[in-house]
This record gives structure tokens, sequence and C-alpha cells, in this order.
């Protein structure tokens, strides 16, 4: 009940930080779609229309309110610029949303279908034949995928999988028309890019949570009454290293999630994360506060889940004395 | 006890060689050990910490830590050389045919499973029995280990039993393979005492009704009396001596065999002062929402040595921490030297800090490992006297001597210490205040019992030439006797008895004391066989 209270209170502190950056950066959505040209009378009716003459505080406000009543208002673009206007094409915010935020789903989704399975597996196998030279390479390479930007390794994936061997196309553009398969085809270098990017740490914690618990008493104890190395590392470590390696899966979700922002604009994918840099770009404050309050709610979530599994894989929490 | 005379040999090891890799280096563990063992037949393995007795103890399964290697010798057991095996056939003997029963039960039990099936995992492997088979087995070893609730204590998780159950239960889980051999490496080292009672006839008379042989792994002579046939002592790796338990005890013969003995012999004549250093009255103390101190009332008299002493939970060392202001108590107060002290460490003068001292049971994290020698006694004597550079360095040196080391310890770090020259330092950083009162917590138990000598001597001798006055926390009845003027019993947070030495050590005693005193084993191996009667006449 705390925890869920404290993420609550993480999700707005998250909206204001968001809210005020926005204060600070130069010029708002009225001199950004009107132009250098525009005059302070053109700039100052937009102002008034868009609400955006309030000061700051009042405007975050307003925006809270609303959004308690589940109204993430309008966006600013689109819309006609002459008031009263019939042909008003400003959207719904939710509207413009969802479509995009199924879209980001449905590729980190799949990315982690790929990721979390191989990582705990790799995980598992390099504790199992721990300084092996399995191990070693393969916590060599997945110390190199950690450490290159997620925009890198998408390039790099252009560069053999589209070009020097042309299997996926570089642009994943899908829309509601395209089939099962076809999405998957079309994803897939954003996919392998963010399975990469989250697997080699993934995999690391896993190992190095397995193996901490393997220099513990009860594990030599374990092997002492003639356990074999498969069951140590699966029936007595496992169950022990389930809290360390949920919360490394949760952080590389939410990782996952917000490394799709770079990742949908190397790949052109009609996303979330598209659309909120487009939207910070137009200075589109209602649509970047919503894809905001989604990845901080997200991450909240991700961490409470990850908890929750916390408790359950503790008999200790589970049974009090 | 029963002596087994069977002539059947069991094990026989020849010429054990270990080395073990720390510090970047290897290191001879065990230097050419031989052993035998017949079936049926419990051997007390003897030593202090570094002897090699857990090494020995392992190997006889063929067993070595990681980072260590057997580099010679012989391991037949029932004609299989076990140093010759694979891990994998190992793997068939361990459990099995050998078991083996830890010293911290608490720490070698799976926290994620149920006991049950912890208890039963070695002999599901052997697939000989349905697992219900074994469950009805195992309950009826914990029957006959007398653990209470025996058909559903298997369900529970091990943090939800007490150490001294946990100890019983990786017994039944020992014994539940119907093993021929089983190791026991140090299992009451951990327990109190009057729960080590209670562990140790469990284990014995389990041994004895499946007729299984044994290696009985301690550093602690009396036990080790309680439970073995034959005795073997190690030191440095090497065999000192090895006798039938009788024979050792009344006719030890190697030197050194005799200076385990001699740590029990230590004695102080008693003394008293009506002159109180320290009186605290009344004290409610509490951790959080648990209270754990009730009403402790106790008088320590100037220049001599009152003892505290207790099972673990008994609330001495709260009483500790509680007197150094480390917790503020509820109610009472606290009469220093005739003032009252404030509860609160912040709210009291550095004078007052300066004259009481604390020294800590390890010495390995009471001290920073990145200061020198030097420093660690220097900075006290700057802090409280104000005494810098030539000066207090002379100092320092002077303190080094007064418990017995010299000025090349002066640049060493904790790390190139002992054990017991670690104590000493944190002795001579506590007398460097200058101060009244010293509290010991526990301040020999981490200690061999040869270096635990050394240190009670200095301690005494200490009093003699400074006067300080020690509270003296402890769980060790040894220690009290050799040590104490005035001895304090406490039991859950209270306190049972207060007196003279020779008051508290002598009858009539209250049921606790009573009950304490008669759970110290003895070195007559028929004390245990003679207390079980008593207690259940």
């Amino acid at each position: 009940m705390l925890r869920l209270s404290l993420g609550l209170v993480t999700v707005f502190a998250f909206s204001v930080i968001i809210f005020s950056t926005f204060s600070f950066l130069p010029g708002d959505f009225a001199t950004e779609i009107l132009g250098q040209s525009a005059t302070k009378s053109a700039v100052k009716a937009l102002r008034a229309e868009l609400g955006l003459d309030k000061p700051p505080v009042t405007r975050y406000f307003d925006w809270l309110g609303n959004v308690f009543q589940g109204d993430f208002g309008s966006s600013f673009s689109g819309r006609s610029k002459v008031q009263g206007d019939q042909g008003d094409r400003s959207r719904e915010v939710v509207g413009l949303i969802v479509p995009r935020l199924k879209n980001t789903l449905f590729l980190t989704g799949v990315a982690a279908m790929l990721a979390i399975p191989l990582s705990l597996i790799l995980g598992i196998s390099a504790a199992l034949y721990r300084n092996s030279y399995y191990d070693r390479s393969a916590t060599g390479v997945s110390l190199v995928t950690v450490s290159s930007p997620e925009f890198f390794t998408a390039y790099i994936f252009i560069l053999l999988l589209a070009t020097l061997f042309p299997v996926f196309p570089t642009i994943s553009n899908v829309d509601e028309a395209s089939t099962l398969a076809e999405r998957f085809y079309r994803t897939a270098l954003p996919v392998f890019t963010l399975t990469l990017i989250t697997m080699g740490h993934m995999m690391r914690m896993t190992r190095s949570a397995i193996i901490n618990i393997l220099s513990s008493e009860y594990i030599q104890m374990a092997k002492l009454s003639g356990a074999s190395r498969y069951e140590v590392v699966v029936k007595h470590a496992l169950p022990n290293a389930w809290a360390p390696i949920s919360q490394v899966i949760a952080i590389n979700l939410a990782y996952m999630l917000i490394g799709s922002v770079v990742v949908e604009y190397v790949f052109n994918y009609q996303g979330i994360g598209r659309l909120m840099v487009g939207s910070v770009y137009n200075r589109d404050l209602p649509v970047v506060q919503a894809c905001a309050l989604i990845f901080a709610s997200t991450y909240v979530i991700l961490n409470l889940i990850a908890d929750l599994i916390g408790i359950i894989s503790n008999p200790r929490l589970l049974y009090p004395k | 006890m029963t002596l087994n005379k069977s002539k059947e040999l069991l094990l026989e090891m020849k010429n054990i060689h270990i080395d073990g890799f720390s510090d970047e280096r290897w290191h001879k563990i065990l230097k050419g050990v031989d052993l035998t063992l017949h079936r049926g037949e419990i051997l007390g393995l003897i030593g202090e910490s570094g002897a090699g007795k857990s090494t020995m103890g392992k190997a006889a399964m063929g067993y070595t830590q990681p980072g260590c290697k057997i580099i010679k010798g012989e391991i037949n057991f029932n004609g299989i050389d076990l140093a010759k095996l694979t891990e994998f056939e190992k793997r068939k003997i361990w459990g099995t045919k050998i078991s083996y029963v830890a010293q911290s039960a608490a720490a070698s039990f799976n926290p994620a499973h149920r006991l049950m099936e912890q208890t039963i995992s070695a002999a599901n492997r052997l697939k000989i029995n349905p697992t219900d088979v074994l469950k009805k087995d195992a309950v009826q070893l914990y029957e006959s280990l007398q653990l209470p609730d025996a058909e559903n204590i298997g369900n529970r998780y091990p943090h939800q039993v007490s150490g001294g159950q946990l100890q019983r239960i990786m017994t039944a889980m020992a014994m539940s393979p119907r093993p021929e051999l089983i190791i026991f490496d140090e299992p009451t080292t951990a327990l109190d005492v009057t729960t080590q009672v209670e562990v140790l006839s469990a284990m014995r008379s389990i041994v004895d009704k499946f007729n299984t042989a044994a290696i009985y792994i301690t550093h602690d002579l009396a036990v080790v009396a309680q439970m073995a046939d034959r005795i073997k002592v190690l030191r440095y790796g090497e065999e000192v001596e090895e006798a039938e338990t009788r024979d050792m005890l009344s006719n030890p013969k190697e030197e050194y065999t005799k200076s385990l003995w001699s740590v029990r012999s230590l004695i102080k004549p008693e003394e008293t002062n009506e002159d109180y250093m320290l009186s605290i009255k009344n004290i409610d103390a509490a951790y959080g929402s648990s209270k754990v101190l009730h009403n402790v009332s106790i008088d320590i008299p100037k220049g001599k040595t009152v003892a505290i002493v207790g099972e673990s939970g008994s609330g001495k060392s709260t009483t500790a921490r509680v007197i150094t202001g480390l917790l503020p108590q509820l109610k009472g107060e606290i009469i220093f030297d005739g003032k009252k002290l404030s509860p609160k460490l912040d709210q009291r003068s550095k004078e007052e800090l300066r004259r009481i001292q604390i020294i800590f049971q390890m010495p390995d994290t009471a001290m920073n490992p990145r200061q020198t020698v030097d420093e660690i006694i220097g900075r006290p004597i700057e802090f409280y006297q104000g005494i810098k550079g030539k000066e207090r360095e002379a100092k320092v040196i002077e303190l080094l001597k007064m418990i017995e080391l010299d000025e090349t310890f002066l640049d060493r770090l904790p790390s190139e210490l002992s054990g017991g020259q670690k104590q000493r330092i944190c002795i001579a950083r506590a007398l460097a205040a200058n101060p009244d009162l010293i509290i010991c917590d526990e301040v020999t138990s981490a200690l061999d019992q040869i270096v635990q000598e050394g240190i009670l001597k200095l301690l005494q001798k200490l009093q003699k030439e400074l006067g300080v006055t020690y509270i003296f926390i402890t769980h060790d009845i040894a220690t009290v006797k050799a040590i104490s003027d005035e001895i304090v019993v406490m039991y859950q947070g209270e306190v049972v008895e207060q007196g003279l030495k020779s008051k508290i050590l002598n009858p009539p005693y209250p049921d606790y004391t009573e009950l304490l005193l008669s759970s110290v084993p003895e070195m007559d191996p028929d004390w245990l066989t003679n207390l079980l009667n008593k207690r259940s006449s």
C-alpha cells in the first residue's frame, strides 16, 4: 500500500518535472507554429485560445484536475487557426496516443519475449559453467552490447541485415491494415536492437545473482548432500535469486520502453516514442505530458510487479514467524 | 557411552596433504594426517581455528572447499579411494553413504524450501523408498530427536524454527538416508549452552540407535568428551596426539594438549567494593516496539570486574548499549561515579564519554581496516587528551608495551595482525582514553582457547596496574570463573541474580541459574549421561 502511494507520488512528481522543464524551453506552441514573422497580436490571440497566457501553476493544476477526470485534453497541433471554424481538426490526446501506444507495446512486448527467456537461459548457463570459455565469451559480448548506444546498435543492424544482406526492411512502417506476420517482419530490426541492448544487462545480473548465492553455505550443504550441478543451480540457487533478477528485468523493460524513443525514431516506427519526440519539437504540451505520464507509470508498475515477485519468492516475507 | 568395538574398518585416510589458496599464494592446510575409523565408532577431531580439523572432516568425504586441493593421500571408504573418484561418482556417496552436519544450521538450510523437502532430498535421490515412506520416516526421526510437533514441523520454512531445532532437523536430514558415516562439523558451536545440551543428547542417542560411525569436529574439549570414543588433536595441520577419550582426558601426553585444558584452570580470587563506579536503576529499554529490558538494576563496584552472563537474547548486550548511551533507556537512571548520566549519547560531555569505553566481540569489524595501529590508538589520545606529535607517539608506544606488543606494530594495518593481536589493539584503543570503566562485550568468544587465556590474563594485569573497572559480558562460564568478582545472571531481559562469584556459583541456585550452570559441559565423559539421568529423574 505504501509502495503504491509512493508510486503515485513518483508519477506526479515526474509530470511536474516535465511541465516545468517545458517552461524553460525557448518559445511555446504559439511561436513555433506561427513562425518568426508572426505579429505579436496573432501570437497573443493563439496563446489566449490555448490557455497559454495563464500562469504555469494554474495551467498545471487545470491539467491535473482534468486528468483525474480521465480527460487528457486535446492536442495543440492540427487545430484550426481561425476561431470558431467548423473544420477544427484538433484531436483528442487519447485518440492520438492509443494506436501509437499499441504499436510501441507490440514492439517492446515482442522484444521482451525474446530478451527475457534468452537472457535467463544465458545467465543461468553462464553461472553453471562459470569461468569456462562459454561464460567468458558470453559475458564479454554482453559487455559490448550493454555499452553501445541503441542508435549505434540500430545502425549496425541496418548495415548488416538491410543494406549488406537485405533481409529485413529499414523502415518499419506499419498501419492498422498490416497482418501479424507483416508486423513481425517489419519490426524485426527494432526488436533485435531492443533485445540486444537490454539482454546484456539482464544476463549479467542473472549470472551474478546466482553466482553470489552459489557461495552461500546452503549451496555447499546441497553439494555435500549429493546434488548435481544442475540441481544446485536450478533448484537451490535460482529460487533465491528471483528477487534480484525480477528487479533487473523490471528496470530493463522500462529501459526498453524508453529506449524505444530512439529506436522508433531511427526506424521511423509509428510508436509513442516517436510521437513524443515530434510533440516536444512542436511544444505540444498536452501530448508530451500524456506520453510522460505513460512512461512514468509503466516504470512504477513494472517496479511494483518486481517487488511483488520478490515477496512471493521469499518465504521469509510470505510466511512470517 | 556405549563403546562400539567392532573392528571392521570403515574409513582409512592416509597421509593427507591439502593446500589452500589465499592471499595470492598456496598455503599448506594439512601436512600428512592419518585417520582411521571403524563402523559405529565416533572420533572426535579437536583443535583451534586454523588447525585444519574442518578441512580434514570434509576431506573424509573426498570434498575440498573451493580454493583448496588434495595434494596427495588416500581416502579409503569401504575400500573405495574417494580421492580418485570423479565429481560425478562422489555425488553418489555424498549425502547418502556419508552425510554432513554443518556448524550454522541457519545458514545451511535453503531459505526457499520447506524443511521436510530438504530433510528427505538426499534419501529421495536414492530412489529406494517412495516419498511418503521417507516422510513418515523423517517424522519418526524428528520424534526421536525430541522436536516439538514432529508431525508438522517439516512443513515449516527454515526461518520459522529456532537454531537448536534447525540443528536437530539437520541431524535428521543427515540420518534420513541411513548413511554409514556422518561428519559433524562444530554442530553446537553456534548454540547457547542450554540448547547445546539438548542437541548433544539428541545427536548422541540417534547415532547410537542406528550404530552410525561419526567424525565429530569441535574446538570444545568438554563437548567432544561427551560424544567421542576416541579423540584426535590437530594443530597447524598436523596430528598432535590421539587416544581413547578417557585416557586423553585423564592423561594428556603432549604439552599442547595440556595447554588446551589450562584456560579452565585460570581462577581469580574475588573481591568486592562498597563504592560503586556505576549503578543502573530500574532500566527499561526497547528496540522499536519490542521491549528487551525489564526493570534492570545492576551495581558495578569500583576497580572490580562484574560479569554479566546469559544466553543470546537475554539482554546482556542491550544493557551495554544502554550504559554507553547508544540506546537511550525508556525508564530508569544511570548513575556514574555519583553523577547521573544523560540517556542520550549526544547529551553526554566529552569527559563522560572518555571515562566509559567499550571493547567489542569481533576485533575484525571493530577497527577501520585502512588505519594503521598508530592511527587507531593515537586518535583517542589526541581526541580525549589533546596530546599531539612526538608525545602522542610516545604514548602509543607506552600503550603497546602495556598490551605486550612493541613499536614494530605502529605501521601495521589490522589485516596484518592475528586475531589475538587485533583484540589487544582494541584493548589499547580503549585504554588510550584513560577510562574508568571498560565494557568488554564477549571479547574472547571469537578467539581460540590459548589466545583467550592470554587476553584474560592481560585484562587482569591491567586492572591491577590501572584500577579500571570492567563489565564483562559473556555467555561462557569458564571465562566468568576466570575473571569476575561479581556475577549478574540475566534471562529474557531481566536480572535473575546478582552477587559475589562464590555466592552465584554455589548452591542454592534459582532455577534458571541452576539450568545454566548445569548445562555447561564438563571434562568428564560421563557428564552428559549423568546430567540427563539427573534431569529425567
